[in-house]
């Protein structure tokens, strides 16, 4: 039997160097193709009326007009009167037409009359006293929003427990629940809690005030301590603008099967979402994907408009059904990361040994409330007191986004302790480092890596106490921020099956976001088996090959690597037993290696990859790998350090990031070229949200002012600065096996930046993102202070 | 009102009839059935779509077929002479200048206008020629990475071509 175990580094030809994605040339050459390009003779083109109010009760829809119109193939209600819609954009009516033009004046034929409600869009700090008293049941959208965050499921239970629901918890429900990964013990309580349908009608605070969670001693904390910073952070929400839409195309190949094409970050979870809603059995839907334009957390569900363009496609004979989301109503409807803002409150002593810390934060997940930022972050301060408090918006729904509450919390307590280092007359990174001991089990990893990021940076050259003193209006300053993650491999299965003519292929039902997961796969498989990565033919992307893994929250490389290298050494395993007795060896003195099959001590004794295959007769071999799975091969939990050195025109108030450092560690890494590709997108993600991101809505109408890339503006070309990424590949790192990275490095930036500024200016611009706005404010502030 | 157009796409002839109001991307991608231009804002703010009309990278979303008539497009699919991959194309896949990828194609034809115009452009003039194209993914490191690689490439090649000439 083989031993679960990754190659020792000496063993490996493929694992941890750079490695070109085996994907360029199709994507180099528009030859691959995504959900939006699926076209198909007959295509249909779906469109989707949208509420233009942020709260409304939907009062009649008549769609006689549009249903008469010459090209329209089918018309589908998708909210019907008597619904109260919660956000601007939420979907209405859906119609499908021969072309998008005539699909476009059919919506316009369209007469839809609501009952405009009250709203609110402001997730401005609640008044005090705001949210106090019972918060009462939960509704499916407070759970989901819990579920969706990775609020830790001690809190879901407690509330299930205390608050109870106001809906019905079916089988179908949990089974679902089940499917993304909920614990078992998350749904014991939801079934075991208490049922108030009365809830369900009764209107409710925007304010849901969380449980004050206390640890230590804060009062004697505080009292003890010999320096103490007060200040309030905090960052808004923003979307996730991938820049191929959400979407999918629908047909039905007979009357009770679904054919899919979904732009989607769970190819095997989607079955069951559309089976539920269509009341057809989940093995009756076949959900495929080649490629995706991004989805950093937002594409996990058909949504309601994929529900409404299979539906269409019934209604059309089951013809194919297109529809992909227009970028106004991606921005609007298809994902917001919930803001987070806090008031804190943290001490040290005089040497800078932290001591205590407060906090009161508030953050909006839209109509639903949101999960809270993991504060005080990174830092296990001895003495704590935090409350936070969800405020219910009509923001739009929350989705998960890139390290879900992370960034918000790197902001909240990484600016709180730069602003705690500059009351104490400290450097950051002595003061950072002073207490890496309360960084828990990561601490030996920070301890690499802060000084090393400071070397990239050049720290010690750029840094200077608060306000660059230097002449003219341009200040520069160096700001840091640490981060930690999870990322341990998801359940994944790899069907490898290797041919008596020596050919080699891998079924598995994951998806590759971009990320380079066909590469990894084959890298793995390829030095697991000792042959050419070319030489081995990868399916993914499609219901009909093993099950695996929704690709978020940096699961994905732990899942299929591991999985991978189970079904490749458990395939050798076969192998060797058939090609024993022609070597004249025992199977466990077997090799494979650089194409061949090989007596480890005597390499000359071997078979070409070929021969040896050709000794499993007249059947191929098929293996299952799992992950989880025996041996150590994944493992969880990074830490990470950014820094960043900006400039900042004092007159204009324009921030320009000069210099970015990631530092980051992953555990083994499969592929050092996607690995590293992973930090640099993460940088420049981070710039885009700390400079400009925000979805803007009016407080008046309750709509997104900036539903558009122009006014949702996204970091371009001219706002790279220099970046630098270092990967820490050290045996300390190596040896804890595959560890996910696609969240960790976009954590760090907005902290790091903010913290800049603040060096460079001398004061603190609190909220993310640091528009020339926030900055002017900022700076009149210090001037009135100082005057 | 529909119009008769014709359209010359990476050397082939297409004829249809089209609605004025059908924008080249339409076109492109439904009726000539070439997907590898891709759709990202309609609104000619991502890049996404950029293809040649008549050597010079445009935004076919803000363009409509009927203006396109008579003229000479290229997509990324027609960028290459033969099967094998343009130097642009290659250095952006040596490079890793993409992730989902979905940018790419709108990305390797403006950067080859831009090569078109300056066979050498510094980093910044890189930034700043492509700078009308938007990447949610790559960080535009390894972009600029890629262009400089693909420019190195096609010099060498003009100047190999040139030598064989003399
Ligand atoms: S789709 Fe044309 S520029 Fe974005
Ligand atoms: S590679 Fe994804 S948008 Fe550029």
């Amino acid at each position: 039997m083989a031993e679960y175990k990754w190659p020792a580094p000496a063993e490996r030809t493929l694992i941890g160097k750079r490695i070109s994605r085996v994907d360029g040339a199709v994507k180099v050459s528009g030859h691959a193709k995504y959900s939006y390009d699926y076209n198909p003779k007959g295509l249909l083109f779906g469109k989707v009326l949208r509420c233009p109010h942020a709260h409304a009760r939907v009062t009649s829809i008549d769609t006689s007009a549009a249903e008469k119109m010459a090209g329209i193939k089918a018309v589908q209600i998708v909210q019907k009167p008597g619904t109260e819609v919660l956000w601007q954009g939420d979907d209405i009516v859906a119609v499908a037409a021969v072309d998008e033009p005539t699909a476009e004046d059919a919506i316009r034929a369209i007469q839809v009359k609501y009952e405009v409600l009250p709203h609110n869009v402001s997730d401005a700090e609640p008044p005090a006293g705001a949210g106090e008293g019972p918060a009462g049941p939960m509704t499916e959208d407070d759970l989901e929003n819990a579920l969706g965050n990775q609020v830790p499921d001690a809190q879901v239970i407690s509330d299930l427990q205390k608050r109870g629901v106001t809906f019905q918890v079916t089988d179908d429900m949990t089974k679902e629940l089940k499917g993304y990964g909920v614990s078992d013990a998350v749904i014991n309580a939801l079934k075991a809690a208490a049922y108030h349908p009365e809830a369900a009608s009764q209107p409710r605070s925007p304010y849901q005030k969380m449980a004050a969670q206390t640890q230590g001693d804060p009062d004697k904390g505080f009292a003890s301590a010999e320096v103490t910073s007060e200040g309030v952070y905090g960052a808004p929400v923003i979307t996730h603008c991938c820049l191929e839409t959400h979407g999918s195309a629908a047909e039905w190949p007979s009357s009770d099967h679904l054919l899919v094409h979904c732009s989607t970050q769970g190819v095997s979870g989607l079955p069951d979402q559309y089976a539920q809603a269509l009341k057809i059995p989940a093995g009756n839907v076949r959900a495929h994907q080649d490629h995706i334009g991004g989805g950093f957390g937002s594409k996990f569900s058909p949504d309601r408009w994929g529900i409404a363009t299979a539906q269409l496609s019934k209604s059309a004979g089951g013809k194919p059904v297109k529809y992909m989301l227009e970028r106004d109503s991606e921005l609007m409807t298809a994902g917001a990361r919930p803001s987070a803002y806090a008031r804190v409150k943290v001490a040290a002593k005089g040497d800078g040994t932290l001591v205590a810390w407060q906090s009161d934060s508030w953050g909006t997940g839209g109509p639903a409330g949101a999960g809270s930022p993991p504060l005080p972050y990174v830092f296990e301060i001895p003495n704590q007191r935090k409350q936070h408090t969800a405020v219910r918006t009509n923001q739009g729904p929350a989705r998960a986004w890139r390290a879900p509450n992370h960034p918000q919390a790197a902001v909240i307590t990484m600016c709180a302790l730069d602003d705690l280092a500059h009351k104490l007359n400290m450097d950051p990174v002595e003061f950072f480092a002073k207490n890496l001991d309360m960084t828990g089990p990561r601490a030996p990893i920070y301890k690499e890596e802060l000084p090393l990021a400071a070397e990239l940076m050049g720290w010690k050259q750029k840094w200077h106490p608060r306000g660059d003193k230097s002449e003219g209006p341009i200040k520069r300053g160096v700001g840091l921020s640490m981060h930690t993650w999870g990322g341990r491999g998801h359940a994944s299965n790899c069907l490898l099956s290797i041919h008596p003519d020596g050919s080699v292929d891998i079924k598995m039902g994951s998806q590759d976001l971009g990320t380079g997961t066909r590469t990894a796969i084959l890298i793995v498989a390829a030095d697991s088996l000792g042959i050419p990565m070319n030489a081995i033919t990868l399916n993914i992307g499609d219901t009909m090959y093993p099950p695996d893994g929704g690709s978020g929250g940096s699961t994905t490389i732990g899942g299929v690597s591991s999985s991978t290298r189970r079904a490749a050494l458990m395939a050798l395993d076969q192998l060797f037993a058939k090609v024993a007795p022609a070597l004249k060896a025992q199977p466990a003195d077997l090799e494979a290696r650089d194409g061949t099959v090989r007596v480890k001590s005597e390499p000359s004794r071997s078979l070409s990859w070929k021969q040896a295959c050709a000794k499993l007769g007249a059947m191929p071999l098929s293996v299952t790998g799992k992950n989880p799975g025996p041996g150590n091969l994944i493992n969880s939990g990074v830490g990470g350090v950014g820094m960043a050195d900006v400039s900042v025109d004092t007159e204009t108030g324009i921030v320009k990031v000069n210099k970015m450092v990631a530092v980051q560690d992953c555990g083994l890494v499969i592929n050092l070229k996607t690995a590293e590709s992973q930090c640099y997108g993460a940088l420049i993600m981070g710039i885009s949200y700390a400079l400009y991101e925000e979805k803007v809505l009016d407080p008046v109408t309750g709509r997104m002012l900036n539903p558009n890339m122009e006014f949702y503006r996204l970091a371009g070309l001219r706002d790279i600065p220099e970046l630098m990424v270092h990967m820490m590949t050290d045996p300390l790192n190596e040896n804890r096996g595959v560890i996910g990275l696609g969240e960790p490095p976009v954590i760090s930036p907005g902290a790091a930046i903010s913290n800049a500024v603040a060096n460079a200016i001398g004061v603190r611009v609190p909220f993310l993102p640091l528009t020339p706005d926030r900055v002017l404010a900022a700076l009149e502030q210090q001037q009135k202070a100082g005057a | 009102m529909k119009k008769n157009v014709r359209i010359v796409i990476n050397g082939a002839e297409h004829r249809a009839e089209v609605e004025p109001r059908l924008l080249l991307v339409h076109f492109l991608r439904e009726v000539a059935g070439l997907t590898g231009t891709h759709i990202g804002c309609e609104t000619s703010l991502c890049g996404a779509c950029t293809v040649l009309l008549d050597g010079m990278a445009v935004k076919s979303c803000t363009v409509l077929a009927v203006q396109a008539d008579g003229r000479s497009i290229t997509t990324i699919e027609g960028l290459a002479a033969s099967e094998n991959l343009h130097p642009i194309q290659e250095a952006f896949w040596e490079e890793h200048g993409l992730q989902c990828g979905y940018c790419t194609p709108g990305m390797i034809l403006c950067a080859h206008d831009l090569l078109q115009q300056n066979a050498s452009p510094s980093e910044q003039e890189i930034r700043d020629g492509i700078g009308g194209n938007l990447c949610r993914c790559t960080g535009y490191q390894h972009i600029v990475n890629a262009v400089k690689a693909a420019s190195r490439k096609m010099n060498q090649r003009q100047r190999a071509a040139a030598r064989a000439a003399d």
